[in-house]
C-alpha cells in the first residue's frame, strides 16, 4: 500500500510542477527565453491568497481568482517593462540576467512586505480526505483537487491552443516570429497573452502547492520553479504535453527518491535522471530535433 | 579584444595587470592609514574569489560561447579538495604557504578532472540544454557532497554516505567531511596578498590562451561552428579545453575561498553563486575580461556597502541590476545612448575590449 | 593530367527523400569545373557530402588517389578539400587576419602550454603565421583590412575574405558555393578575375556552384547539371549549356 500512496503523492507534486512547467514551456516556445522569475510568481500568488484569505474572504474560490488576477496582471508587466525592451538584444544572455533581477525583486519586495518568516499557509481545499481500502490509503484532498486541476488545465490548454484564433496565433508566432507579423499577427500582443497565461497558471500552482505544503517564504518558489523548468526540459521544452509528462516523471521520481533512497539525495536524483534524458535524447522526451541547415 | 593589433592587445592586457595591482596598492595604503573599514577589509578575499570566479566562467560563456549555469559546482570542489588536502597534510607539510599552494594545486586539478568528466558528455548539447545541464551537474555536486562522509584514523581513510558513524573509525579518529556539516576548523591561509596574486595568475593565463592559437580555434568556433569544423578545427577538443581551464580556475577559486572560513558547507555553492557570476559575467561584458574583473569587485561590494539601508539594500541591487541590463542591452537604449552620449560611450566601449 | 577529384555513384536520402542519386563526377587537376542547376537540385547537399557535413548512404569519393568516403569533415579538410558557404560564414567577432589565421590553425602549431606562457616557439609560429595570412590577404587584396572586424567588411570583400580563409587551410580542392550571390555585375566581373587568377596563382582545383550563368560560361570548363538530385547533363561547358534538356529544365516547358 504504501508504494501505491508514494506514487499518488508523487503524481499530485507532479502535477504542480506540471502546471508551472506549462508557463515555463509556452514563454520559452514563443519568446525564446528562459524566465528564471517564473518561480517566483508562483511565491506571490501564494502569498496573495494568503492574505485575501486572512483578511478579507475565507471563501477559497475567491482567494484563488484574486491571486489568478494579480498573477496575471503581473506577468504582463513584468514582461512590458523587463523582457520586452530586451527583445532583439544582441546576447540572449541579457534577458535572462534580468528575470534574475525580476526574481530577485519580487522575492525582496515580498521580504520587505511579510518578513522573512515562513508563515504557514491554509489549505483552500474546503473538502476531507479521501479513505480507501479500508483506510489503509489515505489520500488527501489536497492531493486530488491538485490531479484533477491538472488535468482540467491541461485540456483547457490544448483546446485553446489549438481551437481558437489567439492560440493559433500562439503557435505562428513560436514557429516564426517575422513571418507571424508578416500575416498580420500582433506578436507583441501574443507574447504578453502568452506570459499572462503563464503567469496565471503560475497562481494556481502556487495555491495548490502551498495547499499540500502549507508553509510560504519568499524563497518559496525558487526550486519548485528550478524543477519545473528542468521538468519542461525534460519533456521537451515547447512542447506542452511534454511539460505535463515531464512534470509528472519528475514529482514521480523525487517522492520516490525521498522514500526509498535518501531524502537529502533525492534532488540529486531529479538531476541525474535529467541529465541521463538529454544525453540520450538531446531536445527532451517530446521535443523536435533541430537541424541547422548548412 | 579581437580587431586590434598585437600593440594593442598587449597594451589592453597590460592596462587590465595594472588596474589590479593599482588596486592592490591603493588598499594596502588605505590599511595602514587605518582607513579601510573592518567591513571592507572582511570583503578582500571574497572580492579575491568572486574575480577569479567571474573570469574563469567568461572564459566558458564569453570566449567559447557555451552558457554554463553551474559553475558554482567546480567552485564546491575545488573549495572541498584544497580543505580536505589542508586537512590531511596538517601535520605532513609544516610550512603553511607550502601546504597552501599544494591545496590550490590540489583544488585546480580535482576541478579540472570535473571539468573533463562533465564536459565530455555535456559539450555535444547546445544552446539552453547545455545550460540545463550544467545546472543539474552543478546541484549534484552540491548534494552529493552534503551527504558526504571522510573520516581519518589509524587505518586510513573511511568513506560514508549515510552519516558519521558509519564510517566506523577507531575511537581515535577524527572526522574530515561531516556530511551537512562539511569542514571545519580549516586553517585560515587565505589573505588579499594571496588573493591578488591568484588574480593575477588567472589574468595570465586567460587572457594568454585567448590571444593564442587554442584560443582563435575557440573564438572561431564560438562565431561559427560549421565554418571553424570546415577548416580542420576539432570542435571537441578545443571546447573541452576551455571548459576545463575554466572548471580548474573557479577550483582555485574555491580553494581560496574555502581557507579563509573557518566552516565550509557544500549548501553555500547552489544556483545561486553560479548565477551570481553570470551576472558578473553579463554585466563586465561578455567576452570582455577586464569588464568581468569590474563587475565583480562592484557588485561583491555593493550589497554590502548599501548596509546602511538595512533591508532595502537587496531590493535597490536587484532594481540596480535591471535598470543596468535594459540600459546596457535594450536595442532602444543603445540607439538614445548614441544619440546623446554617442562618442564618449563608444569610445569606452571599444577600449574596454 | 591526372584526377583530382573522381565520385562515383554518390547518393543519399532524408527520410523518404533521395536528394541525391547517382551523382558522378571526375574533376582534373587545374580543372574549373561548375555545378548547376535549378533551386532544391541538390547542389550544396552534394557539398555536403563531399566535405563530411552528411555522410552519403551509397557510392564513393576519392581525392587526389586517397579515399576520403565517409571520412568526418575535420579529417577531410586536413586531406585537402576546403570550401565556402552559400550563406557567408565568417568567425564575425575576430579580425580579418585572425579569420585566416584561424585557417592556418592546422600547419603552424605549439603546444597549448607554449601560447600560454610565451615560450619561444609561440613568438616564431605566430610570427610565420602572421607572414602567411599576410601574403594571402595581399593575393585576395585585404591586407589594408587586416585589423577590421569580419562582420564590418563590406559584403563583397567578406565573400573574398572566406574564399582566403578557405585558401590558408593549403587545399588541393576548393569548393565555392554560390560566390557571386548577392553581387552586381561589377562585383561579378571582379569575382571571375579572381577565380582564374586563384586557380593559377596556386594552381588549384575548382569546383563550384553557381546560378549566374555568365560567370558559368565565363569561367567554368566543364560542368554537371543537377535536377531532382540526379545528374541531367555533363561535359564541356558550351555544349552541356546547348544542350535541350538543360535549357527545358531551366526555362520549364
Amino acid at each position: 500500500m504504501s508504494l501505491l500512496s508514494y506514487l499518488i503523492n508523487g503524481i499530485s507534486l507532479g502535477s504542480v510542477y506540471a502546471i508551472i512547467a506549462l508557463g515555463y514551456t509556452m514563454v520559452y516556445g514563443i519568446a525564446r527565453m528562459l524566465n528564471f522569475a517564473h518561480g517566483d510568481v508562483i511565491m506571490v500568488g501564494g502569498y496573495v491568497a494568503l492574505t485575501v484569505v486572512l483578511s478579507y474572504s475565507t471563501n477559497p474560490l475567491v482567494a484563488v481568482l484574486v491571486a489568478i488576477v494579480v498573477c496575471t496582471v503581473l506577468g504582463i508587466v513584468i514582461e512590458r517593462v523587463a523582457y520586452r525592451p530586451l527583445r532583439g538584444a544582441a546576447s540572449p544572455l541579457a534577458v535572462l540576467i534580468t528575470a534574475i533581477g525580476v526574481s530577485y525583486l519580487l522575492q525582496n519586495v515580498v521580504l520587505l512586505i511579510f518578513g522573512p518568516n515562513p508563515k504557514s499557509f491554509q489549505s483552500v481545499v474546503p473538502f476531507p480526505d479521501l479513505k480507501l481500502a479500508g483506510g489503509t490509503l489515505n489520500i488527501s484532498a489536497e492531493t486530488i483537487v491538485t490531479i484533477a486541476s491538472c488535468i482540467v488545465i491541461m485540456i483547457a490548454l490544448t483546446t485553446f491552443i489549438n481551437k481558437t484564433k489567439a492560440g493559433q496565433a500562439m503557435l505562428a508566432v513560436s514557429e516564426d516570429k517575422g513571418a507571424a507579423q508578416l500575416m498580420g499577427i500582433n506578436v507583441n500582443g501574443t507574447i504578453a497573452l502568452t506570459f499572462a497565461i503563464g503567469s496565471g497558471l503560475a497562481a494556481i500552482a502556487g495555491v495548490l502547492l502551498c495547499s499540500s505544503y502549507p508553509s510560504l517564504s519568499p524563497y518559496t518558489g525558487s526550486m519548485p520553479g528550478i524543477k519545473a523548468f528542468v521538468a519542461a526540459v525534460f519533456g521537451g521544452i515547447g512542447s506542452i504535453p511534454g511539460a505535463m509528462i515531464g512534470g509528472i516523471v519528475l514529482g514521480v521520481i523525487e517522492i520516490l527518491s525521498k522514500a526509498y533512497i535518501s531524502s537529502q539525495l533525492a534532488d540529486a536524483i531529479v538531476f541525474a535522471v535529467l541529465i541521463v534524458v538529454l544525453l540520450v535524447k538531446p531536445t527532451g522526451l517530446l521535443g523536435k530535433k533541430i537541424q541547422e541547415k548548412v | 579584444m579581437c580587431g586590434m593589433n598585437k600593440k594593442k592587445k598587449l597594451r589592453s592586457n597590460l592596462i587590465t595587470y595594472g588596474m589590479v595591482i593599482a588596486a592592490f596598492a591603493i588598499v594596502q595604503i588605505l590599511q595602514s592609514t587605518g582607513h579601510l573599514s573592518s567591513l571592507l577589509q572582511g570583503l578582500l578575499v571574497p572580492i579575491c574569489v568572486y574575480v577569479i570566479l567571474a573570469v574563469s566562467l567568461n572564459l566558458v560563456v564569453g570566449i567559447s560561447g557555451e552558457l554554463s549555469l553551474g559553475h558554482a559546482g567546480f567552485m564546491c570542489v575545488g573549495a572541498f579538495a584544497g580543505a580536505i588536502f589542508t586537512k590531511c597534510t596538517q601535520e605532513a607539510i609544516t610550512i603553511d604557504l607550502l601546504r597552501f599552494v599544494l591545496a590550490i594545486l590540489v583544488a585546480a586539478l580535482a576541478a579540472a578532472v570535473f571539468g573533463i568528466l562533465i564536459g565530455i558528455p555535456v559539450l555535444r548539447l547546445k544552446g539552453d540544454y547545455l545550460a540545463i545541464v550544467t545546472l543539474a551537474f552543478g546541484e549534484i555536486i552540491k548534494n552529493v557532497i552534503n551527504v558526504f562522509y571522510i573520516g581519518k584514523d589509524a587505518n586510513g581513510f573511511h568513506f560514508s554516505l549515510k552519516d558519521q558513524f558509519s564510517l566506523g573509525m577507531e575511537p581515535d579518529g577524527k572526522v574530515i567531511l561531516g556530511g551537512p556539516q562539511g569542514i571545519t576548523g580549516i586553517s585560515k591561509q587565505s589573505t588579499f596578498l594571496i588573493g591578488v596574486i591568484l588574480i593575477l595568475i588567472t589574468l595570465f593565463i586567460v587572457l594568454n590562451l585567448i590571444d593564442s592559437r587554442d584560443g582563435r580555434a575557440i573564438m572561431s568556433i564560438r562565431d561559427n561552428r560549421i565554418a571553424a569544423e570546415s577548416i580542420g578545427i576539432n570542435i571537441t577538443k578545443y571546447k573541452l579545453m576551455a571548459f576545463t581551464v575554466s572548471a580548474a580556475l573557479a577550483g582555485v577559486a574555491g580553494a581560496l575561498y574555502s581557507h579563509n572560513l573557518a566552516t565550509l558547507q557544500a549548501s553555500k555553492f547552489n544556483f545561486n553563486t553560479s548565477i551570481l557570476a553570470l551576472v558578473f559575467v553579463v554585466l563586465g561584458g561578455i567576452g570582455n575580461i577586464r569588464g568581468s574583473v569590474i563587475a565583480a569587485v562592484i557588485l561583491t561590494a555593493l550589497p554590502e556597502l548599501l548596509r546602511g539601508l538595512a533591508d532595502y539594500r537587496m531590493l535597490i541591487y536587484s532594481i540596480v541590476l535591471i535598470v543596468m541590463m535594459l540600459f546596457n542591452w535594450a536595442p532602444k537604449a543603445l540607439e538614445w545612448r548614441e544619440r546623446y552620449l554617442g562618442r564618449f560611450f563608444k569610445k569606452s566601449a571599444k577600449e574596454g575590449e | 593530367m591526372s584526377v583530382m577529384l573522381e565520385v562515383n555513384n554518390l547518393g543519399i536520402s532524408f527520410g523518404g527523400l533521395r536528394a541525391v542519386n547517382n551523382f558522378n563526377v571526375s574533376i582534373e587537376k587545374g580543372q574549373l569545373y561548375g555545378l548547376i542547376g535549378p533551386n532544391g537540385a541538390g547542389k550544396t547537399t552534394i557539398f555536403n557530402l563531399l566535405t563530411g557535413v552528411y555522410k552519403p548512404d551509397t557510392g564513393s569519393v576519392v581525392l587526389d588517389g586517397q579515399d576520403i568516403t565517409g571520412k568526418k569533415t575535420i579529417e577531410i579538410s586536413k586531406a585537402g578539400i576546403a570550401r565556402t558557404f552559400q550563406n557567408i560564414r565568417l568567425f564575425k567577432d575576430l579580425s580579418v587576419l585572425d579569420n585566416v589565421k584561424a585557417g592556418l590553425h592546422n600547419h603552424h602549431a605549439y603546444s597549448t602550454l607554449a601560447g600560454i606562457l610565451r615560450l619561444p616557439a609561440y613568438h616564431r609560429v605566430e610570427k610565420e603565421m602572421n607572414e602567411r595570412a599576410m601574403e594571402l590577404l595581399k593575393v585576395f587584396d585585404l591586407d589594408s583590412e587586416a585589423e577590421t572586424l569580419a562582420s564590418n567588411l563590406p559584403y563583397g570583400k567578406q565573400r573574398r575574405l572566406e574564399i582566403a580563409r578557405a585558401m590558408a587551410t593549403d587545399p588541393k580542392l576548393l569548393l565555392l558555393d554560390e560566390p557571386a550571390a548577392g553581387m552586381n555585375p561589377n562585383e561579378t566581373q571582379e569575382l571571375m578575375d579572381m577565380i582564374r587568377f586563384v586557380r593559377d596563382h596556386f594552381d588549384m582545383t575548382i569546383l563550384l556552384i553557381e546560378h549566374d550563368m555568365k560567370l558559368v560560361a565565363g569561367i567554368c570548363e566543364e560542368l554537371s547539371v543537377l535536377n531532382f538530385g540526379e545528374i541531367l547533363a555533363q561535359g564541356a561547358t558550351s555544349d552541356v549549356l546547348n544542350d535541350p534538356q538543360v535549357i527545358t529544365a531551366y526555362l520549364g516547358e
